[in-house]
């Protein structure tokens, strides 16, 4: 079963701009999908009509099988949502938040209470559950609202950038319990600006770019259409130039440090042995770019929009 | 509709209640002080120090007679203020977010609303209603008329308080109705005197207040005396909370200023 199916869904504003034009879409249940795309591409216009928060102007949209139009209710039973903006009452304290979420989704109350201790320790919000919500940091507010949506326990958690503005280390565990998540059943769609998040936590894949799909696809695959890769070399000794490595495109950047760009055909091997055969030596090596961001800037780009 | 469901529902309403009920105890300083201080104020200036050298107003104490208005005007403010603050702010602060995105149908969210308002309405009236018999003597002529009169009010301006919540983009806009056409009316709705006093075609441009009957039907509770015919005065406070209900389940619907 589709997790959520979206069929050519048009977003009219009034103001006259079409934010999604005829957007099409399947995830799968059980997936962990990306939804990537530059500023205002209609990434969170979508969530918004598939989180009821934005009327739709066409189109259809089910969730696990339940119809936006007719059977309202059910799908939003369905789905968590962390929004990409704070919407936390400012005034009531942790508890009474992830509490009274679970109230609006019918949760009697025990068990709500039991739910919030659950997930509040999960998030390392327990011993701030006292404390009211503008009292927190920004990386605890982004938790709260993570255990907020998941106090119905939604089969479908949709998060717009939950980790924007929030430090490596609560990133890299906000990723561990996204993880745990999903392999217990949780289907997940994630908005980010960071593709190394999108590349390491999900299996498919969808760039949206001015409204429309520019591509949507398994990680694996998208990532095999990147037909080159750029890789930066620190070298020992420095250089005046580029040196000559047959086959390939080396750019001098400074005297310690070389880019060279390798297609698919080629080895690294192949470039270490030419280097090493004219006395350079190499240091170290990364990527110039995160893989998928070269894909996206490429396939944003190609649509002529700015990433 | 299964058991299940409506006791989700149930547990939906039951949660917006309790926190509209933690919101109005929270900042209770400026929900029910405020009415008591204004209310305790009329007392002392116009009943005790003017209502001496006023006597009488249609055949009873002038300070018996302004009580039952002062009341209900409390009820009124209160009502209204606090759906409209409340929606409004939670709109401001994008919270109202966390009840859109709910299976809570749009009905009961407008009945939620509501219910706090009517419960800090009849709340703040009951401490108007102590202050007042420290003041005076309040005869119970007919206690249904005085609750259905009283509720009737309460829910009438708090679905009007929500529809100016929903309408509302600013704070400005939730305090210019209060202040431009709620005070006016409550002013002009016989809370202080007997439109029997005014020139025939005043008394018939009262009649068109809304707020003229609902104070009247009240007082009518209290006093047994009324300037208005009180089935009709029912008649036009159950018309207006069935319109004003329409309306807002319509506003919530569309998603006017919530999701356009």
């Amino acid at each position: 079963m589709q997790a959520l199916e979206v069929r050519n869904l048009v977003k009219q504003y009034r103001n006259g701009v079409q934010a999604l034009k005829g957007i099409d879409l399947n995830v799968a249940q059980g997936d962990f999908f990306a939804l990537l795309g530059p500023n205002g591409a209609g990434k969170s216009t979508l969530i918004g009509i598939c989180t009821s928060l934005v009327n739709k102007t066409s189109g259809s949209l089910r969730v696990f099988g339940h119809d936006l139009d007719t059977e309202l209710e059910a799908a939003k039973a369905c789905i968590g949502v962390v929004p990409q903006e704070l919407n936390l009452n400012q005034f009531e304290t942790c508890e009474t938040i992830v509490v009274n979420q679970a109230g609006f989704y019918g949760i009697p109350r025990r068990l709500a209470h039991e739910r919030a201790e659950k997930y509040l320790n999960q998030l390392s919000l327990w011993d701030k559950r006292h404390k009211m919500a503008r009292t927190l940091s920004g990386g605890m507010k982004r938790r709260l609202m993570i255990a907020r949506a998941l106090m119905h326990e939604p089969r479908l958690l949709i998060l717009d950038e939950p980790t924007a503005g929030v430090d490596i280390e609560i990133r890299r565990s906000m990723w561990d319990f996204l993880r745990g998540l999903n392999e217990g059943g949780t289907t997940i769609i994630l908005t980010t600006h960071y593709l190394e998040e999108a590349e390491t936590l999900c299996r498919n894949i969808a760039i949206i770019d001015r409204g429309r799909i520019a591509e949507a696809d398994r990680m694996d695959r998208l990532l095999l259409k990147l037909h080159t890769e750029s890789f930066v070399l620190s070298v020992r000794a420095p250089l005046a130039a580029a040196p000559t490595v047959a086959g390939y495109e080396v750019r001098w950047i400074d005297p310690h440090t070389l880019e060279v760009e390798i297609s698919k055909t080629q080895t690294l091997n192949d470039v270490f042995s030419q280097l090493t055969a004219s006395g350079i030596e190499v240091v170290s090596m990364r990527n110039k770019v995160n893989r998928l961001e070269e894909i996206f800037m490429r396939l944003v780009d190609k649509s002529g929009s700015p990433a | 509709m299964s058991t299940s469901v409506a006791r989700a529902r149930w547990i939906g309403f039951q949660t917006i209640i309790l926190r509209e009920c933690g919101r109005i105890l929270r900042i209770w300083g400026q929900t029910i002080v405020p009415s008591a201080v204004t209310a305790a104020l009329y007392f002392v200036i116009f009943g005790t120090l003017i209502g001496r050298r006023i006597g009488q107003m249609d055949g009873v104490d002038y300070m018996q007679y302004i009580a039952p208005g002062l009341i209900m005007m409390a009820v009124i403010t209160n009502a209204y203020a606090n759906v409209s603050s409340s929606f409004f702010g939670a709109k401001f602060q994008r919270f109202l977010e966390e009840i859109s995105v709910s299976p809570l149908p749009d009905w009961l969210v407008v009945l939620g609303y509501v219910g706090g308002g009517v419960l800090r309405g009849l709340l703040v009236g009951l401490v108007v209603t102590i202050i007042s018999l420290v003041f005076t003597h309040l005869p119970v002529h007919h206690v249904l008329v005085i609750f259905a009169a009283v509720l009737l009010t309460a829910v009438v301006f708090s679905l009007a308080g929500f529809i100016n919540g929903v309408f509302a983009k600013n704070f400005d806009q939730v305090n210019w109705i209060p202040t431009f056409i709620l005070t006016p009316l409550t002013y002009f709705g016989g809370v202080f005197y007997s439109i029997n006093l005014l020139p025939p075609w005043a008394q018939s441009l009262s009649h068109a207040n809304p707020v003229l009957h609902m104070v009247n039907a009240f007082r009518y509770g209290f006093l047994g005396r009324s300037d208005v015919d009180v089935v009709l005065a029912f008649a036009i406070m159950v018309g207006a909370a069935v319109a004003l209900f329409g309306i807002a389940l319509t506003l919530m619907r569309r998603g006017t200023g919530l999701r356009d």
